[in-house]
Order: structure tokens, then sequence, then C-alpha cells
């Protein structure tokens, strides 16, 4: 192999990645707060519709990156609203906004599947999201603030009781979390495959999902994570390309099998401390108790 | 949603439509959507020909995007319950499905695309793709100048070997250098994972893509890095127009309409339709004048009419398989039976074949 075969395996890597590492990200700080949220592969859609369609109109891709973030805002505030202040079933609540999202980005994006637009160098969006796992980890782990979102995501009551406000925590990490979905699929639809396609995520966001068990909740590990199960993604490719037998759907079913594995460890309970698993996740508040 | 919004408007329609003058409800299972412009979106403007054809005879429900799992039952079961006369089944991997259902409602017709297995009220039918894998496989050996090809293949069905196999055949005749890169992706729709492979195909110096996947994503991917490629089910030469050389359609609309007539004449019966260039099931989007010099196209127009003819079938032998066994004899062609279960390799394509 060539070193300019061996670059170009590297780039696709990059590029195949980053929409994994963004959403997942997103949802591990929502989950750190103790909030799941299921609705990732829907948020992403229509990330990834709302900046397509500002593109096609407007010619903008700031203006388009600016809508798609606040559609993601949009789509996680009204889950938001629904398990924080309602106290709806958070599992519930995040399928129903994953099933809302494929329609709703099917009926947005319905006239302009095929429209033709200039694609953004996706060389960016890569620095960005190291950036971005960079920040969090600082940001749980050298703030205070940081500290506090943790705190949420362990015992909600607790936090209560010293005068933390766990609705506010818990609407940011799932505000930010909305965001990032929805860079991860204005990412997809503008960068990596600059179309509109009804559901081009192809299920992603369930990798993003798996990809936080499988991170035990951390930050660095998510990056990690992300990068093994895009990179086994794309080198079976390249072995496949170079005629190297071996079971392509193996591949295909690793990242699901990985993170059965570590769920199968967390479930032993004195494990899951030691794994942090935040200890309140899906759990509802209810103030005033 | 989408799938949920259509029920409610399939039972909705029923009940509308029972009051009528009981046109005949013809149901469609589709693998993605029919904005894929790709394979569904091909099944769909048949299914509007169909409805144009026949009138106030028939209405018509879809639902999108049923996975090739359980839901494929339970998608199936809901058309058939809800009073449609006639359901079309549009992908390979819906057979086992389409058989269950079939089996629960013996008065409802059932129409698998790309199987093999019948029922007294399942009948199947399938277009020879592999015809057009030929002229493709005969302009891409003759096109290449990194004497590589990529191939973006999907599952492993014979549908899609065979494929494969008709390529090879025809671009190795022309070009005995040539080499066959093949990356199966192991899904019918998945932009992100289509391009990835694309790219890695060019990656590895392929010059021309040919795909057996569902959206245009690889089309995209070839037009973007300056290299050539073939559109797939339908002419998508309008998101790819400095790459699309040509395509091979996929033409529904006049068996729908037939079988649809059948039902509503009551002279449905079960049957097996393979057809190809020759009935119109299969044919080539216009060839990319700005791309192919003019004495290949019209070597591509003159192989059209000898396959419609007959006078050019795609496996003519001698055919060897990976292992050097003579699978076609000199002088002989395949049968049906031997392509509609084609699972090895012609000899030189490298690799071994997913099972």
């Amino acid at each position: 192999m060539n070193i300019e075969v061996f670059i170009g395996v590297i780039q696709i890597i990059l590029i195949a990645t980053t929409p994994l590492v963004f959403a997942a990200i997103g949802e591990l700080v929502t989950e750190k707060t103790g909030v799941l949220n299921l609705g990732v592969e829907g948020m992403m859609l229509v990330g990834a519709v709302t900046a397509f369609v500002t593109l096609v109109i407007t010619g903008s891709y700031s203006l388009a990156f600016i809508v798609s973030l606040l559609s993601g805002a949009l789509m996680s505030g009204l889950f938001a609203y629904l398990v924080l202040i309602l106290m709806s079933n958070q599992v519930a609540t995040g399928l129903a906004l994953t099933i809302f999202g494929i329609g709703l980005s099917s009926i947005i994006g319905k006239q302009y599947i095929g429209t033709p637009i200039q694609g953004l160098n996706p060389y960016f969006f890569v620095a960005l999201s190291f950036l971005i796992v960079f920040l969090v980890s600082y940001f749980f782990y050298k703030t205070k603030l940081g500290l506090i979102f943790r705190a949420v995501g362990e015992s909600h009551n607790s936090s209560h009781a010293l005068g933390y406000s766990v609705i506010k925590v818990r609407l940011m990490g799932i505000l930010f979390g909305g965001c990032m979905c929805a860079l991860a699929g204005s990412y997809m639809s503008i960068c990596y495959a600059p179309m509109w396609q009804e559901n081009m995520t192809a299920g992603r966001g369930w990798i993003a999902l798996a990809l936080v068990v499988f991170a035990t909740w951390k930050p660095g590990r998510t990056l990690v994570g992300a990068y093994i199960f895009g990179g086994v993604s794309i080198l079976q490719m390249n072995l496949q390309a170079w005629g190297v037998n071996f079971p392509g759907q193996f591949f295909n079913m690793a990242p699901y099998l990985a993170t059965m594995i570590v769920l199968i460890i967390i479930s032993s309970n004195r494990l899951r401390i030691k794994l942090s698993a935040p200890a309140s996740l899906t759990i509802p508040f209810f103030k005033g108790r | 949603m989408i799938r949920i919004l259509l029920l409610i408007t399939a039972i909705l329609g029923f009940s509308i439509g029972s009051a009528n003058a009981d046109p005949k409800k013809v149901g469609f299972i589709y693998i993605g959507p029919p904005g894929d412009h790709g394979w569904t979106y091909m099944h769909d403007v048949g299914r509007q020909y169909m409805e144009s054809q026949l009138g106030d005879a028939v209405t018509s429900t879809y639902i999108e995007n049923v996975p090739e799992n359980a839901d494929a039952v339970r998608a199936i079961r809901k058309l058939a319950a809800s009073g449609h006369d006639l359901i079309f089944t549009t992908s390979f991997n819906y057979m086992d499905q389409t058989l269950e259902v079939a089996k629960e409602f013996p008065d409802v017709k059932f129409e698998h695309a790309t199987g093999y297995m019948r029922a007294p009220n399942v009948s199947t039918y399938s277009a020879r793709f592999y015809e057009g894998r030929t002229i493709s496989g005969h302009i891409a050996g003759k096109m290449t100048k990194s004497n590589v090809i990529g191939y973006i293949a999907s599952f492993p069905i014979p549908e899609v070997v065979r494929g494969i196999n008709a390529f090879y055949l025809a671009a190795s005749k022309v070009n005995p250098d040539i080499q066959i890169k093949i990356i199966w992706a192991f899904t019918w729709y998945d932009p992100g994972k289509e391009s990835d492979a694309a790219n890695t195909l060019i990656n590895q110096g392929a010059d021309i893509l040919v795909q057996h996947t569902d959206t245009f994503a690889p089309c995209q991917a070839a037009e973007k890095a300056g290299v050539l490629a073939f559109g797939q089910a339908s002419n998508q030469e309008e998101f790819c127009p400095n790459a699309h050389l040509t395509a091979i359609e996929d033409i529904w609309g006049p068996y729908y309409a037939q079988r649809a007539k059948a039902v509503v004449d009551g002279t449905w019966a079960e049957k097996d339709t393979w057809d190809g260039m020759a009935e119109g099931m299969v044919v080539m989007s216009p060839y990319n004048a700005k791309l192919m010099p003019t004495d290949l196209i019209q070597e591509a127009v003159e192989m059209e009419i000898a396959i419609k003819d007959g006078s050019l079938h795609p496996f003519t032998g001698p055919i060897y398989d990976q292992a050097g066994e003579l699978r076609v004899a000199e002088g002989e062609v395949a049968d049906d039976l031997m392509m509609a279960t084609m699972d090895w390799y012609v000899q030189g394509i490298d690799g071994e074949l997913p099972q």
C-alpha cells in the first residue's frame, strides 16, 4: 500500500466518523445529567433537512448551520418539555421523537430531494468534533459547573437539596444534545454526502446511542469508540476491495455486539458504579420530594 | 409516522372506496422511500402508471421504508387485512414474509418482486437487469484508463451476483486486463455508506463506478472525484452530469397495469414473469454523448438490438467459475434456473463471494 492510498483511507475514516462523534458527544452530555434521549436519529434527520433546505433557499452555509442548530434546539426543547415538566417516560418520549423526526424531515425535504448543492470541505468539522470532545471533557472534569451537571445525573435529590436547579441543568443538557445531533445531521447533508434523501442518516443515531454506553459515559472514550466503529467499517471496505476474504456482515453488527457486551458487564450492579453510568439515568425528578 | 398516516388513509380509503363502484385496492410495500430516485422511485412510477391506465377501476396505497424483517409481515398483513385485493412486495428479502401472509389470506393476490417462491396466490416477477449490465460492462471495458472498475454491491443474492458476472464477462471480453473491485455494503439504502464505498474504490484506483444500491450517492461521489459512473434503476444524469455514462432503468408500469387489470377482470393466476429489454421492462438511459465516443454509443445501441432479438445472450458459453469448472459449455447459454440461483463468481473475479 503506497502512502497516497493510506492517506486516502485515513481521510475517508475521518469524514465517515465525524457525524458519530457529534451525535454521541451530544447524547453523552444529555445522559450525564440523567436524561436518556432516544430521539437522536430523529433530531439528526431534522437537522440534516433544515440545513439542506436553508442552504438551497438562501445559499448561505452559515445560515444553514444556524437554522439547523435551532431546529435541534426546538426538537430537543419539545422533548425537554415533555420529560422535565410533564414528566413523561423518557424512553417512550425519545422513541416518539425519533419517529416524529423521521416523518417531519421527509415532509420538509419532499421537494428538495435530488437538488444539487456544492458540498462543503469536511475537515473544519472534523477538527471541530475533536475540539468539542476536548471541551466537554474539560467541562465535566475541570469546572465546577461540570461537577454540578454530573451531580444532577448521579443524584437529583441531593443536588436539589444543595440548591441546584435540577430542571435547568437537565434542560441545558438536553438542548446541548439536540444541537449536537442537528450538527451531526447538517454535516451529513452538507459535507459528507451533500444531498438530501429521506432517512439518509440510516441508523447512525442508534450507533451514537450505543457508543455512549460502549464508552461508559466518558467523553474521551466516546471519541475512541467512534473511531473504532467508523474505522472498522471503512477498513472492512478496503479489505473487500483488496480481495481479502472475511465475513463483512460481522463487521456491520460489530458496534452493536460490542455495546451488548458492555451492557452485560454493566448489568452487574457493583461494576455499574465503576463504569460510571449516571445513577439517575431515566429517573424522572419530582420537585419537593 | 408516514407509515401510520398511510395506514390510516388506507383504512379510510377502504370505507370510502367500498361505497363507490367498488374499485380494486392495490397495495405496495417499498423498501425505501419513493424519493430515492432509484429502485423504490421506479416502483412508485410504475404504481402511478398503473393508476393512470386503469383509472377508477383501482386505487392504490403504499407503505414505504419497510425493513426486510418481521416488520414486513406486519406491514403486508395490514394491507391484506384492510381489504387490498392485490399486494406487490418489492424487495427480494420480503420472500418468506410474503408467503407467510399469503397463507393467511388465500383470497388476496400477492406479487413478490425478484423472488422465486410461489404459491397459488403468490406470483413472482423480475426484470432481466443483467442484460443492461452486459452493456454497462462493454462500455466500462472500453472507457476505463486505469483498468480498475469499482463495483458497489448490496447483498450477495443471485440477482446481484448475476449482475456482477454479466458485467465482468462483457468488460473482460473487450478488455482482458480489466480488474473488478467489489465492495459489499450489506445495505440497499445508506447514502453515507454508499459514498464511503465509492470513495474507497476511487482511492484504490477505480476510474469507473458501478452500483447495485439504491441512492445516487456513488454517482455524486464519482462526479466530485472526476471519475465515471453508471446510474442505477433510474436515469440519474441530473445528479452527476459529468460522470453519468448511462443507467439501467426498471420499467414496471405496464406489468403493474396488466396484473391489476387481471384482478379487476378476475383472470389473475399465479405465474412467474421475467422480462427484459425485448419486453421493455429493462431500458438503457440515453448514452452520455459528452463522455462517450460516437462509435461506442453505436456499439451499445447495436448490443441492445442484439439482446432484444436474442442473437446476444449475456451468459453465452464457455463460462468457467472461479474454481475453473465449466458452468456453461461452448455454444450454449445459461438457462433461467442457473441464472436465478447464481451463487458463484465467473473466472477472473478476485475475492470470495460472501455467503
